[in-house]
């Protein structure tokens, strides 16, 4: 498979900027309106993760629970030979083995994961969260500025940003929790999807080298270009790493579930937008540059 | 002739190494409490009285006085470290009765003498005159009073203040505390100098020495609240691992098999030397002691992903100048050379994250992290390096030498 007629993806991607502007702004209200299902890992609280050797029925354990009075009304959301248990309070030792006990019960060879967190560790994993994004992201345009110009870097960003928002946002829509190894994934995600973005910027700035764009449309024929040349090798590289945390996600273990989703919506995404977002992006700021030259 | 033996030596040689050693290295890496199972406790610590200070010298002491007690109740391989100016991380793997632990490392983490302040209600004390830290470590002992009723003799540290405080106090309370627990309240009857007191009371002999062993795992000299744990039950963490790999397995073979199908016979190099690269991860965690949790094997699969982006790129851009109608060898050469600084951009933005999740991450996102940064860098490595080298061995010999050994087909060859 190669591209050899030249698409324009620069046209192209008018209709995937308003897709892209679409999702952002559904995003951005539905994370106004609901936030994020956070995991105890930045809400304080405890989460007990059972994990049944035989089938024991919801009936079974929601009286077990209800009996122990522990906390408030804990969330039980249930599942086939799994059971997650999220408190609010935080379960000291006592309410703890009170707690398996009642369940080793119902059946004797359950195996528990118990995860506490307490407020003010909470708080601060959050934080930090937020910083390691930030700084990330800065890491990113300082290193693209240097080794590109800042026109790549911005795009770049633009495009991870948004890459990284979606996930984000499918992640508000769809109530799904939000722990630590989510803010991992959108990392990974943050680090790797300028990948892709790399591979094109290189090949645009290669080609800049042969010949002298005077025109706007030299430009875009330039970017399309790049972009097809690049196409297979993106697709495929996207796909390699997709392929990883897809199998991750269908076959992995249970605690990284929700890690291996993050990954596998936001490689997609990644994939999508160095092609469609960051080059016509940079093409865009480019343009900008090209008007003010002529101004003078 | 030479180069196809070299390249032929070179592959047999790191497969020989490879089939010989990795049973034993897999058995050697050190996994983490979610694989193994166990719990892991963040301690906040604090001085035992407001206002005093936190120096690292009690913290590190406090860290001491844990593992040692961890120990003492027969746990395996405690692992116990400080972090930051406030924090003790304790990692105890593979224990059936946690909550009994938990209990057991804080416990004994007050140990109080006290007098009566004023404004105390009758029979409470609140003034602290001595802290756990004044007592002598392992000094208690069970012995008997006259009645036959079981004492514990303890030791102070500092004879002269015990006697100043027991001088003082003669003839009032001198109420010994264990937390808040009121052990007994004896009335001081004579000055004591030779720095030892007793605690009896109404105890039967075992609790005499329950209360004893506890006294002597050792007065924490730091006041610890639980922040943050995680406890996994053995065959929880048993699970996760054995699905986590079974997906990583799975997944790794899909990457090689699309490799091969796509790249032909460099598709056949670049997974041998994903290969090694894996084989290389695996021996530097054995190496370094570095201990592999569930993200960190989930870091070392998408990294089996990402590795391949090197050998995909290179071997695209061999491709696309053999298409523009170069010859074998200086398609392979133009190739290399302009993918080297594309692979190289990719892989440095991803140390960069890499970099930031390591020095903002606790636990379990360092974990990650650490996997992510050693990977990167074999993989510049191996896939990038070695497998270039294994290349040009081959095309140098005159094995590859067709296009359609690369997957190019003839037809789509310009020609020049």
């Amino acid at each position: 498979m190669r591209f050899n007629k030249e698409t324009d993806f620069v046209h192209l991607s008018k209709y995937f900027f308003i897709f892209s502007i679409v999702i952002t702004i559904v995003g951005a209200i539905c994370m106004a309106a609901f936030g994020l299902n956070y995991s105890v890992d930045f809400k304080a609280g405890s989460n007990v993760d059972i994990s049944f050797s035989k089938n024991v029925s919801a009936e079974q354990i929601r009286p077990v629970i209800d009996k122990l009075g522990i906390g408030k009304e804990p969330e039980i959301t249930h599942g086939e030979l799994r059971t997650n248990i999220r408190y609010e309070a935080i379960l000291d030792s006592t309410q703890d083995s009170q707690l398996k006990e009642a369940i080793l019960k119902l059946d004797d060879k359950a195996s528990f994961e118990v995860n506490t967190v307490d407020t003010q560790m909470a708080k601060e994993l959050a934080r930090n969260a937020v910083y390691a994004v930030l700084i990330s992201c800065i890491g990113i345009i300082i290193y693209v500025s240097i080794r590109f110009e800042w026109r790549f870097a911005v795009a770049a960003i633009v495009a991870l940003m948004h890459d990284a928002f979606v996930v984000v946002a499918i992640f508000s829509i769809f109530r799904l929790e939000v722990d630590l190894t989510f803010i991992i994934a959108i990392l990974t995600i943050i680090g790797y999807s300028i990948n892709d973005t790399i591979v094109i910027f290189d090949r645009i700035r290669e080609n800049l080298r042969f010949g002298k764009q005077r025109t706007y449309e030299d430009l875009k024929l330039l970017v399309n270009r790049s972009v097809s040349q690049t196409l297979m090798r993106s697709l495929y590289t996207a796909f390699t790493v997709f392929i990883a945390a897809f199998f991750l996600l269908i076959l992995g273990g249970e605690s990284i579930k929700m890690f291996s989703l993050a990954m596998v919506i936001g490689l997609l995404f990644g994939a999508y937008s160095s092609i469609f977002i960051a080059s016509p992006l940079w093409l865009l700021l480019k343009k900008r540059q090209k008007v003010s030259v002529k101004a003078k | 002739m030479k180069r196809l033996v070299s390249f032929i030596v070179t592959v047999a040689v790191l497969l020989g190494v490879m089939v010989f050693t990795t049973p034993g290295l897999l058995d050697k890496v050190r996994l983490g409490l979610d694989l193994k199972g166990g719990f892991e406790i963040l301690y906040h610590a604090e001085p035992m009285e407001k206002g005093q200070d936190l120096s690292p010298a009690s913290l590190q002491k406090t860290a001491e006085s844990l593992e040692k007690r961890a120990n003492a109740i027969g746990t395996t391989e405690p692992e116990v470290t400080t972090e930051g100016t406030d924090r003790i991380r304790m990692k105890i793997p593979g224990v059936n009765n946690e909550a009994e632990v938990r209990k057991k490392m804080k416990e004994p983490a007050v140990l109080t003498f006290r007098s009566t302040a004023p404004g105390d209600e009758a029979g409470s004390y609140s003034k602290v005159e001595l802290l756990g830290s004044d007592f002598v470590e392992n000094a208690a002992e069970v012995g008997q009073d006259n009645l036959n009723q079981p004492v514990i003799s303890i030791k102070i540290k500092d004879k002269d203040k015990f006697a100043e405080i027991t001088k003082r106090l003669l003839g009032q309370n001198l109420a010994i505390y264990l937390d808040e627990v009121k052990l007994s309240d004896p009335v001081v009857r004579a000055e004591l100098t030779d720095g030892s007191a007793s605690i009896s009371g109404n105890y039967s002999v075992e609790e005499a020495r329950a209360l004893a062993d506890t006294i002597n795992l050792g007065a924490l000299p730091l006041k610890l609240t639980e922040m943050y744990s995680q406890s996994v039950g053995a065959t929880l963490g048993m699970k996760s691992l054995e699905q986590t790999v079974r997906a990583g397995l799975v997944g790794s073979l899909i990457i090689l098999i699309f490799m091969i199908g796509m790249y032909r016979l460099p598709g056949v190099l670049a997974s041998f030397a994903l290969i090694l690269h894996t084989w290389l991860l695996i021996l530097v965690f054995v190496i370094a002691d570095f201990t592999l949790t569930l993200p960190g094997i989930a870091a070392f699969i998408l990294g089996i992903g990402m590795a391949v982006d090197a050998n995909i790129i290179t071997n695209e851009r061999i491709r696309e100048e053999m298409r523009s109608g170069k010859s074998i060898l200086s398609s392979v050469k133009a190739g290399s050379k302009s993918s080297f600084r594309t692979v190289m951009d990719a892989n440095v933005t991803t140390i960069i994250v890499a970099a930031v999740m390591f020095a903002f991450g606790t636990g379990a996102v360092k974990g990650f992290a650490l996997v992510l940064i050693v990977e990167i860098v074999l993989s510049i490595a191996t896939n990038l390096y070695f497998s270039r080298w294994l290349l040009n061995l081959l095309v140098r010999a005159g094995t590859l030498s067709k296009p359609k050994q690369f997957g190019v087909k003839e037809s789509e060859i310009r020609a020049l």
